[in-house]
């Protein structure tokens, strides 16, 4: 076996209403073995109630380096933030 | 035999609600419910949008570079807010372009407090307080809707909406603790928009067209009036921390009911303005065919730069 098998990432909703979060990766020839594989290897213990599985190459990512470039321009803006207000005293519901 | 398909279906749809369990956008839904969502949503979504505009007018305006740096920041939010709100209503199947074209052609409202002017900077104040307040009242229920897309986009959103109230809040407090004229102003502002407010959280029980149903399939969780005497409460005690007069005279604290008792809503000037003839309507849209137009270059160059891309892979 020269050529490995397509590399997939595996995302499990855990729960109706929550998001896919992801959980792994897996080899598998197809989308269709891949889905059969996660569901052998991430939810053997009802983990789940829906599967995602998604080519990791169609995975397009932002680089560890290039995280300053990202999001480092959030950092000057703590006026985003709620508590950056200084609310007078006693107001409530805000 | 079909029918019988459906009715089961239909049963099982509404056992899943009635237990608290969320619908995913490949569940079988009644067509019903798929629609009154995409209504629901994307009028919410151009809410968002639409409410852009009287903010979005201050931002050159603003007094100081702080505030200036605020309010771009928050008017960045909504528009983010309109996006994660049409980005769920296409979940249900309903494209972008045929929204934004219900939006232009009348079919499609939005929140009618946005086709009031904001004519001072004590208005960025009170939309900050009053409109993003009330907007939280109505949208907290909302993470706990039916719809998972639509409630996880409400929980992300109600966490921006915190600083935009906070915000609103700051300036009317700066502006009701300065000089006379700061406090008329801040007053005067007030006295604009609280009714408006009111007026958000839609007709009054009794005259709600759409509520019902919309309860049973738990996409709405409290009346209209529910949400309106909540938004009530909330907002008077700050009011009066203010130092500024609610503009009703039969406001009053009911000791029996433990919430405030408050005058008649203006329900002819409501339906006025979602008919069409509020003090901003045609300009409001019109700004926003105006924006839409003026950006088709854009939305065609990245579709030509996409083709010349898959052009050249193919080679
Ligand atoms: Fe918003
Ligand atoms: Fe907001």
């Amino acid at each position: 076996m020269s050529e490995p098998m397509p590399l997939f990432e595996v995302f499990v909703r855990s729960k109706r209403g929550l998001e896919h979060r992801h959980v792994g990766s897996l080899r598998a020839q197809d989308a269709e073995m891949a889905m059969q594989y996660a569901r052998e290897i991430y939810t053997r213990r009802q983990e789940g109630v829906s599967l995602w599985v998604v080519r990791s190459g169609d995975i397009v990512a932002s680089q560890e380096e290039d995280a300053a470039a990202f999001f480092d321009p959030a950092d000057d803006k703590p006026y985003r933030q709620a508590t950056y207000y200084d609310l007078p005293e006693g107001v409530k519901n805000l | 035999m079909a029918e019988i398909q459906v009715d089961v279906q239909a049963r099982r749809f509404q056992e899943r609600i009635d237990a608290e369990v969320r619908i995913e956008p490949k569940d079988w839904m009644p067509d019903a419910y798929r629609k009154t969502l995409i209504r629901q949503i994307s009028q919410h979504a151009h809410s968002e949008i639409i409410g852009m505009q009287p903010e979005g007018g201050w931002i050159t305006r603003a007094p100081s570079l702080r505030r200036k740096l605020i309010l771009l920041s928050k008017v960045q939010d909504e528009g983010g807010h309109g996006l994660y709100l049409y980005s769920a209503a296409e979940t249900l199947g309903a494209s972008r372009a045929s929204m934004i074209d219900a939006l232009h052609s009348g079919r499609a409202k939005y929140s009618s407090i946005f086709n009031y002017p904001a004519l001072t900077w004590a208005d960025i104040g009170a939309i900050g307080w009053l409109v993003d307040s009330a907007a939280i009242v109505n949208q907290v229920p909302l993470q706990r809707c039916s719809f998972g897309p639509y409630a996880r986009a409400m929980v992300r959103i109600c966490k921006e909406e915190s600083f935009h109230q906070r915000q609103g809040y700051e300036i009317m407090y700066t502006l009701a603790t300065g000089s006379a004229d700061q406090k008329a102003m801040a007053q005067d502002a007030l006295n604009r928009w609280w009714w408006p407010s009111l007026m958000m959280f839609g007709p009054s029980d009794a005259d709600s067209a759409h509520s019902s149903q919309s309860m049973a399939w738990k996409i709405k969780r409290f009346s209209n009036d529910e949400l309106r005497q909540k938004f009530i409460d909330q907002a008077v005690p700050q009011a009066d921390i203010l130092g500024l007069e609610v503009p009703d005279t039969e406001l009053a604290w009911d000791e029996q009911t433990q919430h405030y008792r408050y005058g008649a809503i203006d329900w002819d000037e409501f339906n006025r303005v979602v008919r069409g003839d509020g003090p901003c309507n045609r300009q409001r849209l019109a700004e926003h065919k105006r924006v839409h137009e003026a950006g088709a270059w854009v939305r065609e160059a990245v579709v030509a730069y996409d083709r010349k891309h898959q052009d050249q892979s193919d080679v």
